[in-house]
């Protein structure tokens, strides 16, 4: 099954209610089975340029990287599939354009941006984060978190010094130990999962999971994921209800079809004796 | 304005304490920043760790404890107005940070250029404070400063992580409602309208929600042939304000929406 007809794609980003400025970016390559989400940071509207250039680049590396080779294929240094190395190496992309950027024109200096991204390919996913963007998977009834935040909150869950009820009275909430942009070189944050069929996965930014409790997204999503539009609005109304003091994005892939990758029999022999 | 402790006996205010440093201990030793001179308070009795808007209590193993509002406790995470007590001293922890900070700043994200926590401190999560002094130095700037200090650590953590819970969103300010079955088995039950969504009927098959907004309730179909009918009116595909005592009707059960108070 090609990409194309077994992904459902769906993509909704809004300023939210407090702020004018939108500095989130989302695009969608379904196709290619590539998402990105990025929510910028700096002052005037440096944010959006930053999240901009991230999405822009993203895309741009990755779909011609896909077009002349098979996800899959292996990378002779490596020895990672091709999806997993030309994302990471996309986001590494991204950060070199988005720092020469900020370097040399004054307006855009510091800015940064997080980026969440996901491919995917034969039966799989890969997920790539920088920062504090989300992605999470709705399985059967359960929503769980693929990423762990890159922030300071998080560090201090990690350690021990603040409980997981405590931290959502930190005022610390907001500090991200690593961006897109901010420095001459990104580690981002690589996992692959396995993917069933039925599966939904929703990227956001902060302004939905800061807003909205994951018991209110797991319902959203369980309760309208036969109408997958309508999962996004909902989403994005429930965080501007409750306030919406962030821009809102939102991304939802529904899996409705396995999507293996065609081998043919003398690559799989191939492939099981390079294992 | 930075959080400060408030010390007093007896009501009467002794001694007040601006938390500018990273780590301010009590004790009744002279070297401490707020000194107890007091036989019940220990030599090094407690620390107030400060982490940019944050403040952590820690009893440093003192001979008679202390609590925090009432309650005897050994590691706090300090709160706006919260009281310590040691012995028959009161220190007020005061941080209306958030009241200076306007909604929006506050949520602005920004980046970090920190030493973040080292890898030991994960598994050093008891009562030590070596943990803490980690963060030493730990400091928002706007540009420059090495941000690859706590990449390789945060990287080898796996995927699985705590998550955190969310801010406690404010609900939507709409009254209480709930929704009846009037007909079928299980005519009479009654559903209330908690949740900011409720569905109706089985996803995959013949969906309708419930949601609640600040506005009010509204119905919206979502999936399946049927479409549910509002006092008699099929619903087309927009979302439909109910009123008190609107019956609905969906795949043949009928249910009566109204107010709880």
């Amino acid at each position: 099954m090609r990409l194309i007809e077994a992904l459902e794609v769906v993509s909704e980003t809004h300023p939210g209610m407090l702020r004018a400025h939108n500095e989130d970016s989302v695009a969608v390559e379904p196709a290619c089975g590539l998402v990105v989400l990025a929510d910028g940071m700096g002052g005037y509207n440096a944010g959006e340029v930053a999240s901009g250039i991230a999405v822009t680049v993203m895309i741009s590396e990755i779909v011609p990287a896909l077009a002349d080779a098979t996800p899959i294929q292996r990378d002779e240094e490596t020895g990672e599939e091709l999806a997993v190395v030309s994302l990471g190496a996309a986001i590494r992309k991204a950060n070199a354009s988005i720092f020469n950027a900020a370097r040399s024109q004054s307006q855009y200096a510091g800015m940064g941006t997080t980026i969440v991204s996901a491919l995917f390919y034969d039966n799989r996913v890969v997920v790539g984060h920088v920062g504090d963007s989300r992605a999470y998977r709705l399985r059967g009834e359960r929503l769980e978190l693929l990423t762990r935040d890159h922030s300071l909150l998080q560090e201090q869950i990690d350690s021990g010094m603040i409980s997981v009820e405590n931290a959502r009275h930190s005022k610390n909430k907001n500090l991200v130990t690593r961006a897109v942009g901010i420095d001459g070189e990104v580690l981002p944050e690589l996992h692959v999962h396995d993917v069933l069929v039925g599966d939904i996965y929703l990227l956001c930014s902060d302004g939905l999971n800061d807003m909205v409790e994951d018991g209110d997204i797991e319902s959203a999503l369980y309760g309208l994921q036969g109408n997958l539009p309508m999962a996004a609005e909902q989403l994005i109304q429930c965080a501007n209800d409750n306030g919406g003091r962030d821009n809102v994005s939102v991304i939802l892939v529904k899996i409705k079809h396995e999507y293996a990758q065609p081998r043919s029999w003398p690559v799989r022999l191939l492939d099981w004796f390079k294992k | 304005m930075t959080a400060k402790l408030i010390l007093s006996l007896d009501g009467v205010v002794v001694q007040e304490c601006p938390l500018i440093k990273e780590r301010v201990t009590i004790g009744r030793k002279a070297h401490n920043d707020i000194v107890i001179n007091n036989l019940a308070v220990s030599g090094v009795h407690a620390a107030v760790v400060t982490i940019l808007n944050d403040s952590f209590l820690e009893d440093l193993d003192s001979t008679n404890g202390l609590s925090v509002n009432g309650e005897v406790t050994k590691k706090h995470f300090l709160q706006n107005n919260d009281v310590i007590e040691i012995g028959k001293y009161k220190l007020k922890y005061l941080n209306d940070q958030v009241s200076q900070t306007s909604a929006s700043d506050f949520e602005k994200t920004m980046m970090m250029h920190a030493p973040a926590i080292p890898v030991q401190s994960a598994a050093e999560k008891s009562g030590d404070t070596g943990h803490y002094r980690a963060l030493q130095g730990a400091a928002i700037e706007e540009s420059g400063g090495d941000t690859r200090l706590g990449y390789d650590r945060v990287a080898k953590t796996g995927p699985n992580p705590v998550v955190p819970p969310p801010l406690s969103p404010a609900q939507p300010a709409s009254r209480a409602a709930a929704v009846q079955i009037l007909n079928g088995p299980n005519a009479g039950k009654e559903l209330e309208l908690v949740k900011s969504l409720t569905t109706l009927g089985k996803p995959g098959v013949q969906v309708a929600v419930l949601t609640r907004r600040p506005l009010g309730y509204f119905i919206t179909h979502v999936e399946g042939a049927i479409f549910p009918s509002v006092n008699g009116q099929a619903l087309g595909e927009q979302p439909h304000q109910l009123n008190d005592h609107d019956v609905i009707e969906l795949a043949g059960v009928k249910m009566e929406f109204y107010f709880k108070d």
